[in-house]
């Protein structure tokens, strides 16, 4: 069974957790003291990853660190559908790898932000901030041009990809890095359409969205 | 950017002197480096910590000479602070309170489990977080599933008294599916809640390992500013099965769905004026919690009452 290294506020383990969810993988979680432990960067941990950061899976004695390449591993390998992880349709998987891409760029800004409030790591707020806020101007312009042509998600087509994962919960919880989302309504609509997918789990800090009955 | 993102307010305006002459725990014990200045702010006025090379913690005001990450030698301290280490954290003040900290006989017990669930910094003001704390109406719905569950959600008549300076709320009940990282089944948890400091409360709960004895759980504000908190998460268990982490994962979860609620309440502070937001059943603690800072004359974190005094 899949082992995922994880730690229950970490966005990056977060989505893992959200697409093994949703694709119904069964995996087992070992709970990593991330914070006040710093466990990850123990002798003990950089056994695992030296690189001392998580998320890792180990699926059955293959060993695989950095958020968005579990991702990709595991939207491969587990979903027969082939539709999160379109490796047959080039365009799209060129869209996905950008846009998981761009999901670095919230990592740095956003998810800083929140770092910065939440656990005082030294990086200026109002810089990540002012960074997060030029990134989710081009992301809800996006969407909104995709609403326009009838479609949902973040890549093109029918179907929402891994980079609708990969980005979803940095949107999700920007607030904890005092980063509003009052000016961008597609990207709260697009937040919501996530969060009504089949099999999707909250982390705490996302209010949950009314759904009607399945 | 936008004009609603949160950010660290002003320093705390005019000085209140019963929010000034309070002990603060300003770090858990074990996050604090060796030799190396951190730099924090108590109700605004910048604090620096550290421990010295014997490992004795040190709190002093903020000096040019010892900027952040710089090796500090206890000698060239111009204005050191008084500092106590209890209950796992570092405690200091920045005026004169009036003796020590307020007991809790339970960090005696050998077998408990003591540790800092984490601190975590918050837009909000200390007096909303300790409400938040003292509040069992929100329990089945901001953590649905593990401290309530709907459609469970009456509060059933408890009492609030005052005990030699402090509040007590006593028989609290409250359904609660998974009342602590021990529990394997839902039960009905019966809670005290204490109110030693104005700024810091407990709660005494039942545990699912011992059926006299009760787990403590501990909330120590550090106001940073006036909407800006650092908040500790004292934990003092009975729980021989979790280690340190899955410990933390479960009240680290709570306070993370606890923290947009806080930073969107309007306003920060908290209003003392009884009839300012409406009051049900289970904001009795809560009445009595501002009734008490109404009578302490605090002014930090609050909207002033305009009514006259009891």
């Amino acid at each position: 069974m899949i082992k995922l290294y994880d730690y229950l506020l970490s966005v990056n383990c977060y989505k893992q957790r959200l697409l093994l969810s949703i694709l119904d993988v069964p995996y087992e979680r070992v709970d990593i003291d991330f914070y006040p432990g710093w466990e990850h960067k123990g002798a003990e941990f950089r056994k695992i990853n030296p690189l001392g950061h998580i998320p890792v899976i180990d699926d059955d004695g293959y060993v695989l660190w950095d958020a968005h390449a579990i991702l990709v591993y595991l939207a491969a390998k587990y979903d027969p559908t082939g539709t999160w992880y379109p490796v047959s349709d080039p365009r799209r998987l060129g869209e996905v790898a950008s846009w998981m891409l761009f999901a670095e760029g919230t990592t740095n800004t956003a998810s800083a932000a929140r770092l910065h409030v939440n656990l005082d790591y030294d990086f200026d707020l109002e810089a990540c901030q002012a960074g997060a806020h030029r990134l989710f101007r081009v992301l809800d312009e996006h969407l909104w041009f995709r609403e326009q042509q009838g479609q949902a998600w973040v890549a093109s087509g029918e179907s929402p990809t891994i980079a609708d994962i990969a980005l979803f919960p940095d949107v999700a919880l920007s607030e904890d890095g005092g980063i509003s989302r009052l000016d961008y309504p597609a990207l709260r609509r697009w937040t919501e359409r996530v969060q009504r997918l089949p099999g999707f789990i909250d982390m705490p800090g996302i209010f949950p969205v009314a759904r009607a009955p399945t | 950017m936008t004009g609603n993102d949160r950010k660290p307010g002003p320093a705390a305006g005019p000085a209140d002197p019963v929010a000034v002459n309070q002990w603060y725990a300003i770090t858990a014990l074990d996050e604090i480096p060796v030799g190396r200045a951190v730099r924090t702010e108590l109700l605004g006025v910048p604090v620096s910590y550290c421990r010295d090379h014997d490992g004795a913690p040190l709190a002093w005001l903020t000096q040019d000479s010892l900027p952040a990450g710089a090796p500090v030698d206890a000698q060239v301290l111009e204005a050191p602070l008084p500092t106590l280490a209890d209950y796992g954290y570092l405690w200091t003040t920045v005026g004169e309170p009036d003796g020590g900290l307020f007991d809790i006989p339970e960090t005696a017990e050998p077998d408990r489990r003591i540790l800092n669930a984490g601190t975590f910094g918050i837009f909000t003001s200390g007096p909303r977080a300790v409400e938040n704390f003292l509040d069992m109406g929100h329990l089945p719905f901001v953590h649905p599933g593990v401290l309530g569950q709907q459609p469970f959600t009456e509060i059933v008549d408890y009492q609030v008294e005052y005990r030699s300076s402090e509040i007590y709320a006593l028989n609290c009940l409250i359904f609660q599916p998974k009342a602590a990282a021990a529990s394997t089944s839902g039960q009905m948890v019966n809670y005290t809640f204490r109110v030693p400091h104005p700024l810091c409360a407990l709660l005494y709960k039942s545990t699912p390992e011992d059926d006299v004895r009760l787990d403590v759980i501990g909330l120590f504000v550090h106001p940073i500013g006036d909407n800006r908190i650092r908040a500790h998460l004292f934990n003092c268990l009975l729980d021989t099965v979790n280690t340190d982490g899955q410990l933390r994962r479960f009240q680290q979860g709570v306070l993370a769905q606890d923290k947009p609620i806080l930073e969107n309440q309007v306003p920060a502070q908290l209003p003392l004026d009884l009839d300012a937001e409406s009051p049900t059943r289970a904001d009795k603690t809560s009445n009595a919690y501002r009734r008490w800072l109404s009578e302490l004359g605090m002014t930090y974190g609050v909207v002033a009452s305009s009514q006259p005094g009891p």
